[in-house]
């Protein structure tokens, strides 16, 4: 007896040991298959001569770096990203923030409040493919667009949304904001109305007028979700690539081509899948200073 | 206690059995084979010609195929053409293309150079396949990897009502009278004389609408070598006379994100008078607006211009995968889609000429247009010089970006050209 006793001790010791690891086992292969292994491929096919279409790739170091940074296009395509997600993360915001706070309002009764909530969330409901449809026949030079602000005299009704170099990027951007800002606007709405009643009524007996209390009552109150909501929409938005493609495929010229765009060109247009991998790693570095900050965000406020 | 550590137990016993299901699953589905005990060869054939034809058409050719050919089943692999394309991609890039499969010019060149599709004239000879009858084999290098199974060309569309409100009694046969025409529909002012659609998702608008300007008067855009050679007189002056036409203002608006569906709907409700479209779209037009009243002819050439015309088209290709474990029986597929009958069917079914110099389409009532198509086709040549080139798109995209510069008036003709010369020559 005193000799089993141990060595069950160390079995059971040793099940312990590996138990919470079985656990984690098929969470961690999945994790393994779909994320590690792709990204690892994609960041080892940036440092090879054309894989996949060529048999035997070479290492070639650091070239299709070179080539991606120093092409026009990708510059073109960075300036445009940026000026894309910037006013897109801002519009959601601000729109979303306006949209939530009337559906907060007490001064409407709560069908209309519900009725209003369906009309303002339709436009998150359409997948990227109806939106692109939907607005390409909208801001097509005979559609409706057009012809609503010819008769209010607001254009000449010629105006071509997405055909013309100068407006295109303005265009698909008022496309993006108007798919996107009702995820804002329902998590700012659940955020607005988590905030206690007595803050408000506390600063109105202060003598708090309706932009103070905004300013010092209700912004403090949605900081965090609202930091939280940039950073995902950022890097969401980073990445839009159906709607773009949809409506512009990235032109006129170069007018909308963002880096989601670029990256598919390279990989299904050009089938140079070792300069598309290296574009797409740069994207994911930028993606991830960006998850970073989101990361240490969450950190902070737990 | 007892109780917590048979839990935990059978917890792991349970991790354990659904990571051993999931690997034997996964590996599973991994596996791939085409025959069977019983003797029975399966064949995949990926397309997509079966949406685009009448229902069950396609199919009924391929059950006579298997009635005709005891011991071979087809799997027929059916989406639209953009998912094929993905597809086959895919499966080149990973060694699972399906044994037969639906190809597109512009596909040929790179397909062959990864080594994904067969040499179908060392095929053919190996296996005994006249090809006397085809009558055309796409070539990389003298070798054959893609049969035209059915040619849709491009032929002129007129509305002839606008046209007549215009007071244009013909439909333009010259570049001349083009203009003219397309200047006289636009100054009625409900209508654009002409669509040309430059999106740069599809940009095959440089082949359809462009280019084939060129080539009804003769021209061409590649050397005797077959390299590009896009900077001599007869692409220039197409260029021209098309910037020409966008100076005048008499295309439609819209066209720098205008696609191929986009065009057919502009005519198709009377809000364009002309445009270079496939005859596939015949019925479309008819369906969508029987009250609409239009002709075809042919693309108009060059001012004084007296040789054949050619006609841009596009085909339905054929190929056999090189990895294809049942490349005989592949072959026997083509053989017989492109066989005498078969082929007539094919081509009458799927409003297209055929591929084989015997078989000829059917016509008759409702089919004038077709018929008329026909002699067009017949009395010039098909011309499409971006088949077989490679990464054939991603010219055309390059030569549409240029194209958008020149008419934003960014660059002369001569600088596009200049500059689409030297990214296309570092394609080839």
């Amino acid at each position: 007896m005193s000799t089993t006793l141990p060595r069950r001790r160390s079995r059971v010791s040793l099940s312990r040991r590996v138990e919470p690891y079985a656990y984690v086992a098929p969470t961690s292969a999945l994790l393994i298959v779909l994320m590690l292994v792709p990204i690892v491929m994609v960041i080892g096919y940036s440092f090879l001569d054309n894989v996949i279409l060529n048999k035997n790739p070479e290492v070639v170091g650091f070239d299709n770096y070179v080539e991606v940074l120093t092409d026009g296009v990708f510059h073109t395509a960075i300036a445009n990203t940026f000026i894309f997600v910037t006013a897109s993360v801002v519009a959601h915001l601000v729109i979303g923030l306006a949209f939530a706070m009337m559906l907060n309002s007490t001064l409407l009764g709560p069908r209309i409040i519900s009725l209003f909530r369906g009309l303002f969330i339709l436009p998150w409901l359409f997948t990227a493919a109806i939106v692109a449809v939907l607005w390409r026949m909208l801001l097509n030079p005979n559609g409706v667009a057009n012809y609503l602000l010819a008769a209010v005299g607001i254009t000449t009704g010629d105006t071509e949304w997405l055909a013309d170099p100068a407006l295109a990027l303005g265009s698909v951007t008022f496309i993006n904001i108007w798919s996107g800002y009702p995820f804002f606007m329902i998590s700012l709405l659940a955020g607005l109305q988590g905030i206690p009643a007595d803050l408000n009524e506390a600063a109105r007996v202060d003598g708090a007028g309706p932009l103070q209390r905004f300013w010092n009552v209700t912004v403090p109150q949605l900081k965090p979700i609202i930091i939280s909501m940039a950073l995902l929409d950022f890097i969401w938005t980073s990445q839009q690539f159906a709607l773009i493609w949809m409506t512009t495929g990235g032109g006129p010229i170069i007018a909308t081509e963002v880096l989601s765009t670029y990256t598919y060109k390279l990989a299904f247009a050009k089938y140079e899948f070792a300069l598309a991998s290296t574009s797409a790693v740069l994207v994911l570095l930028l993606s991830m200073v960006l998850a970073i900050f989101y990361v240490r965000h969450q950190r902070a406020r737990d | 206690m007892a109780t917590s550590t048979r839990g935990r137990r059978s917890a792991l016993k349970l991790v354990g059995t659904v990571a051993a299901t999931a690997t034997i699953l996964a590996v599973a589905g991994c596996s791939t084979g085409g025959g069977s005990a019983d003797g029975e060869v399966t064949i995949e054939f990926a397309q997509w010609w079966a949406p685009e034809l009448p229902e069950g058409a396609f199919q009924g050719l391929i059950d006579q195929f298997e009635e005709e050919n005891p011991g071979i089943s087809v799997e027929l692999i059916s989406g639209p053409y953009a998912s094929t394309k993905e597809q086959l991609f895919a499966g080149a890039a990973s060694g699972t293309m399906p044994d037969v499969v639906g190809l597109d010019g512009a596909w040929v060149s790179d397909f062959a150079q990864q080594g994904a599709i067969a040499d179908l004239t060392a095929l053919m000879a190996e296996n005994g396949m006249d090809d006397s009858k085809l009558a055309s084999q796409i070539q990389i290098d003298g070798a054959t990897y893609m049969i035209p199974v059915v040619n849709f060309v491009y032929p002129l569309f007129v509305n002839t009502d606008l046209l007549a409100q215009a007071g244009i009694a013909e439909v333009p046969s010259t570049r001349s009278e083009f203009e003219a025409a397309a200047q006289a529909i636009t100054d009625l002012g409900t209508a654009s004389g002409w669509v040309l659609p430059l999106s740069l998702e599809a940009p095959n608008g440089i082949q359809n609408d462009l280019m084939s300007w060129n080539w009804a008067s003769g021209g061409s855009m590649l050397d005797d070598g077959g390299l590009p050679d896009l900077t001599n007189d007869d692409v220039v002056s197409t260029v021209e006379f098309v910037q020409g036409l966008w100076n005048d203002g008499v295309i439609a608006p819209g066209a720098f994100t205008m696609k191929e569906q986009d065009k057919v709907e502009e005519f198709t409700n009377g809000r364009v008078g002309m445009m270079i479209d496939s005859l596939s779209h015949i019925n479309l037009i008819q369906e969508s607006n029987p009250d609409l009243n239009f002709d075809i002819a042919a693309i108009p050439a060059e001012d004084g211009y007296e040789g054949a015309r050619g006609i841009p088209y596009a085909s339905w290709g054929i190929g056999v995968a090189e990895g294809s474990e049942h490349q005989a029986e592949a072959l026997k597929l083509v053989e017989f889609l492109m066989s005498t009958e078969i082929n007539s069917e094919l081509s009458t079914i799927a409003n297209a000429f055929p591929g084989n110099v015997d078989s000829a389409p059917e016509f008759g009532e409702g089919k004038e247009l077709f018929e008329k198509a026909f002699e067009i086709y017949q009395s010039g040549y098909p011309a499409n010089e971006f088949t077989g080139l490679p990464v054939a798109e991603d010219l055309m995209r390059q030569f549409d970006t240029e194209f958008q510069k020149l008419l934003e008036g960014q660059v002369s003709v001569d600088e596009m050209l200049a500059t689409v010369q030297e990214s296309w020559s570092a394609e080839f």
